[in-house]
């Protein structure tokens, strides 16, 4: 066990970031950061309202402010032919300007167009919107009566329904889990600029450029090809970019009306009700197990909210159909619809939501039983998947318990909370698990040598920042036997060949595979054309100039094969916490932090330890400190900021190691690798909860866990 | 997109044309001002007087130097250093987050010391010498901050990185990158998504153990 975790990369190990450079000298261009002349400056005003309908909009005041040029609001507003194919009274998302229905407060009622950012904002306080209120809800609390079954996430039952509460030892608690908001740092922003009346071009903030192509086409009703999307530098997005939102249409739309390039850059306070969010969902979870610590049943039910407009549905109860080898379990997921905007995946969708009260109360259940929490787990072990049946294409899971628990000093944990104190503080440990599908999808990409021994490797592929052009780099450099730095990535625009959004944790193994079998391709061509001699990058460049070629291509599509039929595949995580908490304040701090990953084959060593570390961090908020808060008197966000959305900064978080089982998978790609991004936060939060409750003996069942909740 | 590659459209004090006219005859506040007749007023209208005239009433001269440049702008005194860098320079190596202070991405330097620019307004730095982003490295050769956050994997999606980076050699020059503990604190004001926060302390770390002078 001590060789695997020396064999870990230490920070600095491993490939630099290809465009690592670009980005500490400011010369990354991110989507509100192209200029064209002409550029006109978009603000949107938002419903002070949170149901109801327009009565009156006066738009006078604002169009005659100075550098004005057009208002936009449903009165007369452009059609968007797309917004046709909803049909009456049907759910789906937000026809923007469309009607004077008031939804959610914050739902844009205008969009002021200007000469300069300044002026439109401050015209944007110039409108004057009178409404009919109608009766809200926005609290899910109050709300979990009207709870429905969504037609893609029924009711599922394995042996016994509520088995757990036949069993010797039994748990069986409510968890709450509030509303967390993406906040990647680069606000959405997306500039439009129409070439005549069928082609557009957008620069913008999304985490796939096809399927914004494809929205957008689909909107106002124009070929995909005559949509350009660029996108080759993504400031984060966690899942907050993986649908094309209203304010991007409205762009779009507004850049036809004025016939000039438009620029909108939500504000933070618009990051909160523009674009999606984790939804606050409630959880009920029943454990049973054997005295000797048997999973006997799991019931698991959640009910999460959505708008009133569009139905969002994610995993949450997943997980506990598919972690532990249990005979009996049974879940139900429900809907409550709100006043409120649609939420949408936040990293480690669902998993994340629903391993708080899988992991939470298998920490319950472990304490109720007197067993160590990992003991419990691996009593518990699933070596072929429950829900399937099928043999796990690979799980490292117990190595990756192990490692975790030497990391962070588990030995060191004391079975009875609350009774160890260090200088003043409340000790303690906690820890939980994580998983999340692996997938493979399909993807194309163009790898050509260039006679000089340049590879240059193409995909429309976006990186929202987990290094996506660097594991390219690394997959092409490996293959072709080139150096990195003469591998050129380009990524982010729709006129490469397609590859799938990025989300899901599902890019390095498709796009990687892609890029691999491109080059094995390129690589059996020029052995080809030199008869059969293998070259590096010198020699390939000498087999071009003999046959006097500019340069030698390929264009593979590459997507999983049928052992993607015959296995269940999934990332594994553990993250262990040790935490001081102090006796009087309540204040929770993080003293150390180990997360360890079993996915597979690690391709890019430096770029995965910063993405697991950045999923701990995330979680970390999750746990300790992010919830939105309404006031439900209003239906109005009341900490829609920084200063009062709080996520995690530098003095919330200490040093975090980030560890890897690094063993190939060998079914699901060529590389052997499975995704991270998802893992890296599911369990984060549940090991957090664990932790202070072996402090202080004090079970948090609703996050995030603040101080006003320990004292 | 390449032609705009290089396009910066520095507003000049001594370019007092705009691309859209505003509509004279609806500043009624700004006829009185100057006592035109409509007829008077229309003819300066036609004549882009309006915006002429309305530079004199709503925009102020701004001499400062960026990145060694010496800049002579005529701002709206609303206008803040961050849009005035983004949006009038095309320096947008100075990121926006939250228009509000609270973020840090927006951090650039005036006179060596670090400011949100979103909470600076232009008219405040003017005589001062601000530094961004753009203005760190020698030519080629990358700030030794710069360096140490590519070695350290200081960032991943690299927004909020410029703003970390100025407030990283800020943070050193202050004399407050003493010990682990006291960087987290004085760099809690630049929040990272991404969760780079071990990654970046250890590229400061590594600056202010190099001694070099920054």
């Amino acid at each position: 066990m001590e060789n695997k975790i020396a064999k870990n990369p230490s920070a600095t190990d491993g490939l630099s970031r290809v465009d690592g450079r670009l980005k500490v000298t400011g010369k990354a261009k991110y989507s509100a950061e192209y200029y064209t002349k002409g550029m006109v400056y978009a603000v949107l005003a938002g419903s002070t309202i949170t149901s109801g309908s327009i009565k009156s909009i006066d738009t006078k005041k604002a169009e005659s402010a100075p550098g004005v040029i057009s208002v936009i609001t449903y009165l007369n507003a452009p059609k968007v032919p797309g917004y046709q194919d909803t049909p009456a009274g049907a759910k789906g998302m937000l026809r923007i300007f469309y009607d004077e229905k008031i939804w959610f407060n914050g739902q844009p009622v205008a969009m002021v167009l200007a000469d300069t950012f300044e002026r439109a904002q401050f015209a944007s306080g110039l409108i004057d919107v009178t409404y009919n209120k109608t009766p809200f809800e926005t609290q899910l609390t109050k709300n979990l009566d009207k709870g429905v079954s969504p037609h893609n996430a029924k009711d599922y039952l394995r042996g016994q329904e509520e088995a757990y509460k036949t069993a010797a030892v039994k748990i069986e608690q409510e968890y709450l889990v509030p509303t967390n908001v993406h906040n990647p740092m680069e606000l959405h922003a997306i500039i439009a600029n129409w070439d005549g009346d069928d082609k557009v071009t957008v620069y913008d903030k999304t985490q796939g450029v096809v399927s914004t192509q494809r929205n957008i086409a689909q909107a106002f009703k124009l070929q995909p090809a005559n949509v350009q999307v660029t996108a080759p530098f993504v400031g984060g997005a966690f899942g907050a970019a993986l649908r094309t939102w209203p304010h991007e249409i409205a762009a779009v739309m507004a850049a036809k009306l004025l016939k000039k390039p438009v620029k909108l850059v939500l504000s933070r306070a618009d990051m909160f009700t523009a674009v999606g969010y984790r939804p606050h969902t409630w959880q009920k979870i029943g454990l049973g197990a054997t005295a000797d610590g048997k999973l006997v049943g799991i019931s698991h039910q959640a009910t999460g909210q959505t708008s009133v407009y569009e139905d969002f549905t994610e995993g949450v109860v997943n997980i506990s159909q598919l972690m532990y080898a249990c005979p009996n379990v049974d879940t139900k997921y429900r809907l409550a619809s709100l006043n409120v905007n649609t939420p949408t995946p936040m990293r480690g969708p669902g998993e994340a939501t629903g391993a708080i009260a899988l992991e939470c109360g298998m920490d319950e259940l472990a304490h109720a039983l007197n067993i160590d929490p990992i003991e419990l787990r691996l009593r518990n072990y699933a070596d072929t998947d429950p829900l399937s049946g099928k043999p796990y294409s690979s799980k490292f899971l117990s190595d990756a318990y192990k490692m975790g628990a030497d990391a962070i000093g588990w030995s060191k944990r004391h079975a009875q909370p609350g009774i160890v104190m260090e200088n003043g503080w409340l000790s303690g440990y906690g820890m939980a698990s994580g998983m999340f599908g692996a997938y493979r999808g399909a993807a194309t990409v163009i790898a050509r040598l260039l006679a000089d021994g340049t590879l240059d490797v193409q995909t429309a592929v976006t990186d929202i920042g987990p290094g996506t052009g660097t594991f390219m780099t690394k997959v092409a450099s490996d293959v072709m036997g080139i150096p990195a730095g003469n591998i050129r990535v380009k990524i982010g625009d729709s006129s490469l060949p397609p590859s799938p959004t990025q989300g899901g944790s599902a890019i390095t193994s498709t796009v990687g595979s892609a890029v691999n079998d491109a080059c094995v391709q390129l690589k059996q061509k020029l052995k080809e054309l030199s008869g059969n001699v293998e070259g590096g990058s010198g020699g390939y460049a000498q087999i071009l100039q003999q046959h006097n070629l500019p340069a030698v291509e390929v264009t593979v599509t590459s997507k999983g094969g049928p052992d993607m039929a015959k296995y269940a595949m999934f990332s594994w995580s553990v993250h262990f916490m040790k935490v001081l908490v102090h006796p009087t304040t309540g204040v929770v701090k993080v003293d150390k932090a180990v997360s360890v990953a079993d996915c597979g084959t690690i391709v890019s060593q430096k770029t995965a330890r910063s993405q697991i570390i950045g999923g701990t961090i995330m979680g970390t908020g999750m746990g300790l400190t992010e919830a939105v808060v309404i006031d439900h008197r209003y239906g109005r966000l009341v900490n829609n900021d920084f200063a009062n959305y709080h996520v995690p900064v530098q003095a919330d978080i200490p040093q975090c190691e980030a560890l890897f089982v690094n063993k190939p998978d060998p079914y699901i790609n060529p590389m052997g690798a499975k995704g991270m991004g998802e893992i890296a936060t599911i369990g984060v939060a549940a090991a957090l909860a664990n932790a202070v409750f072996n402090a202080t003996g004090k079970r948090v069942r609703d996050l995030p866990i603040t101080p006003d909740k320990l004292v | 997109m390449e032609k705009e590659k290089n396009h910066s459209r520095p507003v000049e004090e001594s370019d007092v044309k705009d691309n859209s006219r505003r509509d004279f005859l609806k500043k009624s506040a700004l006829m009185t001002a100057v006592a035109l007749t409509p007829v008077a007023a229309a003819r300066a209208a036609e004549m882009h007087m309006d915006e002429r005239l309305a530079q004199v009433f709503e925009k102020m001269p701004l001499h400062l130097e960026i990145n060694g440049v010496a800049h002579n702008l005529m701002v709206e005194p609303r206008s803040t250093l961050l849009d005035i860098l983004r949006e009038q320079l095309d320096l947008t190596g100075t990121k926006k987050g939250c228009d509000m202070g609270q973020c840090g991405a927006c951090t650039v330097h005036v006179d060596g010391h670090r400011v949100n620019s979103c909470l600076t307004l232009g008219i405040m730095v003017n005589g001062k010498k601000v530094t961004t982003i753009e203005g760190l490295a020698k030519g080629d050769q990358l700030h030794p901050m710069q360096e140490a956050f590519l070695k350290h994997d200081g960032f991943q999606c690299g927004y909020c990185t410029p703003g970390q980076i100025m407030s990283a050699v800020a943070c050193v020059r202050e004399g407050h990158a003493n010990s682990e503990h006291e960087i987290r604190e004085y760099m809690s004001g630049n929040i990272c998504r991404c969760g780079a926060y071990p990654n970046i302390v250890n590229a400061i770390q590594e600056v202010k153990e190099g001694g070099m002078a920054i």
